[in-house]
């Protein structure tokens, strides 16, 4: 597998450490409560199909990603760097 | 039909016709007091306690697929009791006492083969911690025994004993511990459940599960819809789309989990012996294959295969330890799907909807867990309480944070256990 990491280009999938589900870049506030924040930190959608995750390039260029890929073909369908991804789920509300 | 010397013989002198299907293939009724979703072993063993231990006889597994193709068949076969953590330790110690007694239970040969397992150590720190496990393991009834260099050299002269990286010290050696033949333990289990009446129904696909009023009705099929009593999900490695069903979602991920064997050989492993520092572990199986495998590739996936970083990773490992498998050719590879909870522990609980039960959550260990976890599994379902040895596997661990069993202490990511 390859990732296209928008900083570096194509790379293999061994600079690269998945850090889990891309919903983790949607922190509940701090007093949501205990079951707002077990949806968080626990519970999952866990797709068979397309799935949007975060992944570092920690043997790369440090950058933190969130690729989106089909966990049952293992086809991965795009990267973009996180920050963008933030900043528009913050522009949008 | 029942197996015995007496059978063997009769059949041996009369041509092996008499032999007949261990099980029946009905079509389903149109109720059940319980469905079982999902003929793994775990659902397997449910339904057999269920008739076994508490007389409920009126069972259907439903089974997508076959008996004994998902992940019963795609394991390394290994069983052991060698847990420390208040819960686990004795759930797997439960678990290892009926699979010493199952195969008298259900009338099958499962290949149960108690050759000991022996997990290796590298350095003084890691001997302590063995050694209280060792200890944890001790006073839990079960057997451990700590060697020195020299006595794991007795037992494996072909390791490594001159490597610089991870020079062996010693090891935890655990003689009650083994492996068994994957499938058998399903087709056992299906055997033995059937002759006590349960329906076992394959390529029959659970679509839809009904909910009236908060309560469980039945679910909807493939093979047209099934009114139900009670209702057990026990779909590891599809949990969370069987959930999802009932609006559930699951603190599950599910992960790659990579196999590996060899061509057949002479018997050279005698033991299951595994290399942590190295993420490596193997055994022989009885047809002769070196079996080995190692860590998650770390990303989720359904794929049932994993990709090559992980295949290097673990071949280079057992080349550290035991130089002699590079001369073996290896003949395949697969992978396994994984149900991993943000603990590292199995999830047997009852749900928010009455009548609805979980069965979930095994991660990489499920196969040694199939007969406790499936006496656990219909104490639970029909008595309506946790069983002790299994009490502490509950949901709702993760939503107050009291009683999350960590085992290796790696923190609420799912793909760190």
């Amino acid at each position: 597998m390859k990732i296209s990491c928008p900083i570096c280009g194509d790379r293999d999938i061994r600079e690269f450490t998945c850090m889990g589900h891309a919903s983790m870049l949607n922190r509940p506030d701090p007093h949501a409560g205990a079951k707002v924040w077990n949806e968080y930190l626990h519970n999952r959608e866990n797709p068979a199909g397309v799935i949007d995750e975060l992944w570092w390039h920690g043997q790369g260029c440090g950058a933190w990603l969130v690729v989106t890929r089909n966990t049952v073909t293992h086809e991965i369908l795009g990267a973009r760097l996180a920050r963008d991804v933030k900043k528009e789920m913050r522009d949008a509300g | 039909m029942r197996f015995s010397a007496f059978e063997i013989l009769k059949q041996g002198l009369t041509g092996n016709k008499g032999w007949k299907p261990h099980w029946r293939s009905p079509e389903p009724k149109s109720h059940y007091d319980v469905i079982i979703v999902g003929g793994g072993g775990h659902g397997l063993a449910t339904a057999f306690y269920l008739a076994k231990e508490h007389g409920i006889t009126n069972v259907a597994v439903l089974e997508k697929g076959y008996i004994g193709g998902g992940n019963v068949g795609r394991n390394t076969t290994i069983v052991r009791a060698n847990y420390g953590l208040e819960g686990n330790s004795q759930f797997y110690s439960h678990s290892l006492k009926l699979w010493e007694n199952m195969e008298a239970d259900f009338n099958f040969n499962a290949m149960h083969s108690q050759r000991g397992i022996i997990n290796l150590f590298h350095s003084d720190g890691q001997r302590d911690a063995f050694a209280r496990r060792g200890n944890m393991m001790i006073s839990q009834g079960d057997d451990a025994i700590l060697l020195d260099r020299e006595g794991v050299r007795e037992m494996l002269p072909y390791l490594d004993y001159e490597q610089t990286r991870f020079p062996i010290y010693g090891g935890l050696y655990h003689p009650r511990g083994g492996t068994a033949r994957h499938d058998a333990v399903a087709w056992g289990y299906a055997r033995g459940a059937d002759m006590r009446g349960v329906d076992i129904i394959q390529n029959c696909e659970v679509q839809g599960i009904d909910i009236e009023n908060g309560k469980v009705v039945g679910v909807q099929t493939s093979k047209g819809p099934i009114k139900c009593g009670k209702l057990g999900l026990v779909t590891a490695g599809r949990s969370s789309q069987t959930a999802a069903m009932a609006g559930m979602r699951l603190p599950i991920e599910s992960h790659v989990l990579q196999a590996f064997v060899t061509e057949g050989l002479k018997p050279c492993v005698d033991h299951v012996v595994t290399y942590g520092m190295g993420h490596f572990y193997i055994s022989q199986s009885d047809k002769g294959g070196l079996v080995f495998g190692g860590d998650l590739d770390f990303y989720a996936s359904y794929a049932a295969r994993g990709n090559l970083p992980m295949v290097e990773h673990v071949v280079e490992a057992g080349m550290t330890l035991m130089p002699m498998i590079g001369k073996a050719r290896m003949l395949r590879s697969w992978g396994g799907i994984m149900d991993m909870s943000p603990d590292g522990s199995p999830i047997i609980d009852r749900t928010h909807i009455d009548g609805l039960y979980l069965n979930c959550g095994w991660c990489y260990g499920g196969f040694k867990a199939v007969p406790g976890s499936g006496f656990s599994m219909a104490h639970l379902m029909a008595t309506g309480n946790h069983h002790a040895p299994a009490e502490k596997y509950r949901l709702s661990r993760f939503e107050t944070g009291r009683g999350l069993m960590d085992e290796e202490a790696t923190g609420a990511q799912h793909n760190l256990h």
